[in-house]
């Protein structure tokens, strides 16, 4: 005779856990947090290079920065004037999850924090399962990639928040076609908040630090 | 390639449940997947296989249960199936249109005799 035990439970019910608890953490200190997702090249840490360079003397910027290999990408947001930079090597994983953040989180000082960057591994689908108890994702795309890339990755795209369109400097190089990429996008999700930037002629990136300041300054003023 | 993780998340929950049932034999675990989660279910079959090899619960199948991307709209309130993932509603063409199934990434149950 065969019995059927009822589960009824998340898969990653253990990464859910913990990323709700990251959540409760980062609310109580009023850390606004988002979560960096992209292929390979995007350009997540020129991104945040420059954003460190722009509003690290206003804001109190904390990064994790994840990589399969090596802490170069850490190193590069030190470098760029980062002083709360913490590198995760994951060592083989395709995403970072709960657990690996909860840990890097240790290291720092949360009542010192405004705004916390999580870069995620360099990849379009795993990252996309894993709740990191982030307040929104934030999907870059580049002009040197193919503009039909939400199709491929609808999963990433309907989770995010905004969408970064980088390298615009170099449109008009490439068959990548601006219009064509935001009506992709914004098909999977309507409420996706779009910026076009270009981290090497900086052009658009004044656009991305207001929005990061206002959704500091609301942060400190909700109840 | 994280299906390999997911599996081993499924395996060590059916583990826990069966811990006090030494005797049990698992027949079969069932899953429900969402559309929306881009998890593939050949890779998900094959991590889970591999990893009960050589266990006590080898044998067990992994039954997967697929779930469309169903929306409704925030604007009129209409209920449809999401297909090739346009989120736009096919009666008012609004795209504020909320997620209702199609996200899930679930163990059910566990299937033992």
């Amino acid at each position: 005779m065969s019995e059927k035990i009822p589960v009824e439970q998340k898969v990653l019910s253990e990464n859910d856990k913990l990323a709700l608890e990251i959540r409760r953490k980062l609310a109580e200190n009023k850390i606004v947090s988002l979560n960096l997702v992209s292929s390979p090249g995007s350009g997540k840490t020129s991104l945040l290079e420059k954003t460190i360079i722009a509003l690290g003397n206003k804001l109190n910027i904390a990064l994790i920065a994840g990589d399969v290999q090596t802490e170069n990408d850490a190193n590069r947001l030190a470098k760029a004037g980062g002083k709360m930079v913490r590198p995760i090597v994951t060592g083989g994983a395709c995403h970072l999850d709960a657990r690996m953040v909860t840990k890097s989180l240790m290291e720092f000082d949360l009542t010192k924090i405004d705004l916390l960057f999580i870069e995620n591994v360099g990849n379009l689908v795993c990252p996309s399962s894993y709740d990191l108890g982030e307040d929104m994702k934030v999907v870059l795309i580049s002009t040197t990639e193919g503009d039909d890339k939400p199709l491929k990755y609808p999963g990433m795209f309907r989770r995010s928040s905004a969408m970064v369109i980088n390298k615009i400097d170099l449109l008009g190089m490439s068959d990548f076609e601006l219009a064509r990429v935001k009506e992709n996008a914004l098909k999977i999700n309507g409420n996706l908040k779009i910026f076009e930037v270009s981290c090497r002629s900086e052009q658009g990136l004044p656009d991305w630090f207001e929005w990061l300041d206002s959704l500091v300054k609301q942060r400190k003023t909700e109840p | 390639m994280h299906e390999l993780a997911l599996a081993e998340s499924i395996v060590n929950t059916v583990k826990k449940a069966i811990k006090d049932r030494p005797d049990a034999k698992v027949l079969q675990v069932r899953v429900r997947i969402g559309e929306l989660t881009d998890i593939v279910p050949d890779s998900l079959q094959f991590g889970f296989e591999s990893l009960i090899m050589d266990t006590p619960i080898e044998g067990a199948k992994l039954e997967i249960e697929q779930v469309p991307i169903n929306a409704k709209c925030a604007g009129c309130g209409h209920e449809f199936i999401v297909e090739e993932y346009m989120f736009i509603c096919p009666e008012c063409f609004s795209s504020n249109v909320n997620l209702i199934r199609g996200d899930e990434l679930e163990i059910i149950d566990i299937e033992i005799e």
